[in-house]
């Protein structure tokens, strides 16, 4: 690995849930300075890169994410994004993403109107985001979910400009790579498990890549969730 | 005459009690406290006495039970702590609310300790769900109310247990508990030691719900449940999250004094059991607490069971440091009282006392003893039945609701969150958390409400040696425990004397094994006021196993085809209360398995040490089922098939059945990665074993009497296994 010298942030609203993961996560690669910043410290804009961790921002009072979206620090992470920072938003921190405006679509309910907690397997549909750089195009990661309110839903016209644009990152699909409607977990449109903006520097995605980055927390012994972080650093 | 307005839930003798305690006539406001604090639910005033018997000390043991959460040393600075809870008659009424609330009480008394809550587990009891749309309707909302709690505050549900049977249509059970970890130095103990300290009331502020909560909890439950709706408190997950977080940062700066969970009997049990356990007094301004409704009540205040509360013991000088967390967390506080010296509980309303009770006599409720009788229980069996061919009985089995898989469940638990689940529901017997020590901390509750009902002697002490045998199937050794022991109302002889028998025959496991106990719970009047019943006696026992060193994951399922099969441990003609006997034959009665701890001791070390040297390739206990069972569970999640010669089974003379299905207690089924270094292990530890079968092709194909009784693919007892909740539950 190269050497890297990072900071970065990872938000902190009240009721994120993942924020100590995700920090942990990212202190198993070294060389990096992965801080917990509260949603209202204005030393957000100074990082490398910032992270969105999952949990029940604000207890999703509203929306998933919506009470969020209009904090403070949403404005910040708004203008790094501006800046080309690598932005990453991990389950509530997609949804809080959609819900400020940098990322399309929107998140449903699942289909099966239930939390679900398991590990599935997704493909990666494009390996030049800040968040895939360095991975192959239709790679295949086991990673886990844990959400109730992430069947990812796009209008036709946004679906195909997603397609063509490549920004449909992920997508859910067998353990041999073919997004089957079995393979999708919570009836996403598409398969689609996370998506980027233009520039490729925002991606959020249902899945949780810091529950997938040490071989002992996964049940296939894999790591997978650290190629994210990984090509995030290198991104940097 | 009591005044008119209250309905008091005390005995005639408890109310002379009182009089004579205090030497006058208490107000209304002191009825109303005492009324709370010496329901069965707080004072445990049926079960105080018997609950010595239990073993409560250990090398291990840094807090035993009395206190909000039991403490157990785990190794290298770190302790695990231990707390079970019960929301019984809140979640038969509104299962979504009483469950939510349930791991919200539990969830309290591990942060209350100081400790970071890692792990939920969830014990559920319902009418068969397969019959009754009622059932299907609480078993849907409770696991609907513990996932939205437990996965909003950001702590794993991890591990469970779940059974259905008909005496628990009215009165379903919902159990849970909780594991948190602490640096060994930094527990916070629920007492007011230093007069002069300040009493904090934080968090939610306090409204009528759950008014009188544990005396509801202390009764049967009566027709119209609708009526008592507003004894069932509201959940508020992110109110926890964030007091979570504010208390977690406040416990580290050692500032806290001590520190007590609001739960049953709310402000009344704190405060006085805050006093009782210093030794010393407080003194209360009532207007002070932060109320969410106009008018209430002193005697209100104090009784109702608001969620999300928590009271701190903070020095008169020093507290600022934990005022400024709780602001940046926006937890609301606010300061009520102070302590005092004098012994006693004085509350004011605007600077006039309206009670003022003896704090000790108030926390310590007169015990109470009940007649007990032995009731009729059904027949052993005598006359053998024909047995329906073993492939059918086995098919039966695997997808009754109380054997099929459980995916539909804790699938709707984060079971992830901490980045601590090593082993997850599912996967193997119990769930294994990795702790920040570098050891791992395997957990798992279970309980039989069929052998208990039959004989609670050793239905109480099987379901330790069930949650044992879990514990060691990952690898781990049993350190500690928590019960919680569910019954009916305690006045009716027969309910009394399975109460008694439990406790002793729990006691002795726990004695003969050893392992203490650090904490438990008791949970009367279990019944239905309309239909008289009760539900079956329900022990329940959530043991937690340590595991220094990991070099493999454990596995519970064959994956290697050539594999030797071995059964370890003894199975004995003990059919009674077995799932075989009720769910194939029909048939109520007969032997319930008799752990023997001693014998079961030997066979976990003997286990262990297959783990540990790396001879088992997989380990999985017998229980649910027997047998026939634990191997086709073990051929289901790898797809790896078996052959099981039922007699070469250790034990005997048997029947095919009882070979088969038998639940005796002390069983493993192991697969060997080599197996003369296996049988070496196995008789160097003295315990009863024989080889049976390997893993063999894609078929569990069972002989007994040298001809083949069952052959079954495993793809389709899979689909027989896997599909029935999620079928039932749409």
């Amino acid at each position: 690995m190269t050497e890297i010298q990072a900071k970065v942030a990872v938000v902190r609203f009240p009721g994120s849930n993942c924020d100590l993961d995700a920090v942990s996560a990212l202190r198993t690669f070294r060389n990096v300075k992965a801080d917990l910043v509260w949603h209202e410290e204005p030393s957000i804009r100074e990082y490398d890169a910032i992270v969105l961790p999952g949990g029940f921002s604000f207890g999703d009072y509203l929306r998933a994410g919506a009470i969020a979206a209009r904090s403070p620090a949403l404005t910040r992470v708004a203008e790094s994004a501006e800046r080309g920072t690598p932005i990453l938003g991990i389950c509530n921190g997609f949804q809080i993403l959609i819900e400020a405006g940098l990322l399309p679509g929107s998140l449903l309910r699942n289909a099966s109107l239930r939390f679900v907690c398991k590990w599935v397997t997704i493909r990666v549909e494009n390996n030049s985001t800040s968040f895939t750089r360095g991975m192959r195009k239709g790679q295949v990661l086991r990673i886990p979910i844990a959400h109730n309110e992430g069947r990812f839903y796009a209008s036709k016209r946004e679906l195909r400009e997603l397609s063509d644009e490549g920004r449909a990152v992920f997508r859910y699909c067998d353990e041999r790579g073919r997004p089957t409607p079995s393979a999708n977990p919570t009836g996403t449109v598409d398969g689609i498990a996370g998506v980027s903006n233009r520039k490729g520097n925002v991606v959020g995605l249902m899945p949780h890549p810091e529950r997938a980055t040490e071989s002992i927390l996964s049940p296939f012994g894999s790591d997978d969730g650290s190629l994210i972080f990984k090509s995030m650093l290198e991104s940097i | 005459m009591l005044a008119t307005g209250l309905r008091l839930g005390l005995s005639t003798d408890e109310v002379e009690t009182v009089r004579e305690l205090l030497g006058r006539e208490p107000n209304e406001t002191e009825w109303a406290i005492i009324d709370a604090e010496w329901a069965e639910h707080s004072s445990y005033k049926s079960s105080r006495a018997l609950l010595k018997q239990l073993p409560t000390s250990g090398e291990r043991v840094v807090l035993g039970p009395g206190f909000d959460a039991g403490v157990v040393d785990v190794g290298r600075g770190y302790v695990a702590t231990l707390h079970i809870e019960s929301h019984n008659h809140p979640s038969a009424i509104d299962p979504y609310g009483g469950a939510s609330t349930g791991i919200g009480g539990v969830l309290r008394d591990i942060i209350s300790v100081g400790s970071r809550p890692i792990a939920l587990l969830d014990v559920l009891r319902f009418g068969d769900p397969e019959k009754s749309g009622h059932s299907r309707w609480l078993l849907r909302n409770v696991v609907r109310g513990i996932a939205d709690y437990g996965n909003c505050v950001g702590v794993p549900t991890v591990a469970g247990d779940i059974e259905f049977d008909d005496s628990f249509e009215k009165n379903c059970l919902v159990d849970v508990a909780c594991v948190g970890v602490a640096k060994k130095g930094s527990i916070i103990l629920g007492e007011a030691k230093h007069p002069g300290d300040v009493l904090l009331l934080i968090g939610g502020s306090t409204g009528r719900d759950g008014v009188g909560g544990a005396a509801f909890a202390s009764k049967k439950l009566a027709k119209g449940p609708e009526t008592s709706r507003r004894s069932v408190q509201v959940p508020n997950p992110f109110m926890k999250k964030l007091l979570l977080d504010a208390l977690l940062e406040a416990s580290q700066t050692g500032l806290i004094h001590g520190m007590k969970d609001l739960g049953g009997g709310g402000l009344s049990t704190a405060l006085s059991e805050v006093a009782s356990k210093g030794g010393t007094g407080v003194d209360v301004e009532l207007t002070r607490v932060a109320v969410r409704e106009q008018g209430m009540t002193p005697a209100e205040i104090m009784t109702s069971e608001s969620q999300e509360r928590m009271l701190l013991v903070l020095g008169p000088s020093d507290a600022a440091p934990v005022l400024e967390i709780l602001d940046r967390y926006e937890v609301p506080h606010s300061a009520i009282g102070k302590v005092t010296s004098d012994g006693a509980m004085k509350l004011r309303w605007n600077g006039r006392v309206v009670a003022d009770l003896p704090a000790k006599a108030v926390a310590e409720a007169p015990v109470v003893e009940w007649p007990t009788r032995r009731p009729r229980r059904p027949r052993p069996r005598t006359r053998r039945q024909r047995e329906p061919p073993v492939a059918s009985s086995v098919a039966a089995l695997l997808s009754s609701p109380n054997i099929a898989s459980r995916r539909w469940v804790y699938e709707q638990y984060d079971h992830e969150v901490g980045l601590r689940t090593v082993l997850k529901p599912g996967s193997a017997d119990a769930s294994l958390l990795r702790l920040p020590n570098g050891s791992m901390l395997a957990v798992k509750a279970d309980g039989n409400s069929k052998h208990s009902f039959l004989d609670p002697r050793r239905g109480a002490a099987g379901c330790v040696a069930e949650a044992c045998r879990n514990v060691v199937s990952v690898g781990a050794e049993p350190i500690a425990m928590v019960d919680h022991l569910q019954f009916g109302d305690p006045s009716d002889p027969e309910v009394y004397w399975a109460f008694t028998e439990a406790l002793e025959g729990m006691a002795q496991y726990c004695r003969d094994l050893p392992l203490p106990v650090v904490g438990g719970k008791v949970s009367f009047y279990n019944e239905d006021a309309s239909t008289k019943r009760a539900i079956k006696p329900s022990p329940i026992a959530m043991v937690v196993g340590l595991l220094r060193g990991f070099d493999r994951r454990p596995s519970s399922a064959f994956h290697r085809v050539g594999e030797p099969v071995f059964v370890v441990g003894t199975t004995k003609a003990e059919l009674g209360g077995s799932e075989y006997c009720e769910t194939v034959l029909k048939v109520r009665g007969g032997a319930v398995p008799a752990p023997e701890a001693r014998e079961d001791s030997r066979t976990y070390r003997a286990i262990l040490s297959l783990i540990r040297s790396g001879a088992a390739s997989a380990v999985h206990d017998c229980s649910k089922g027997g047998l026939a069972i634990a191997v086709a569970e073990m051929c289901i999640q790898d797809g790896v098939g078996a052959t099981v010669n039922a007699g070469r089974i250790p034990g005997g003379p048997l029947s095919p059945a009882e070979a088969l299905f038998s639940e005796s207690h002390g069983r493993f089924v192991v697969s060997a990665r080599e197996e003369s270094k296996t049988e070496a292990l196995l008789r160097k530890e003295g315990v009863s074993y024989s080889l049976v079968g390997e893993t063999r092709g894609d078929a569990l194909r069972i002989s007994a009497g040298g001809k083949v009784v069952a052959s079954l693919e495993v793809d389709a007892i899979r689909d027989l296994w896997e599909k029935p909740l999620a079928r039932l539950m749409g």
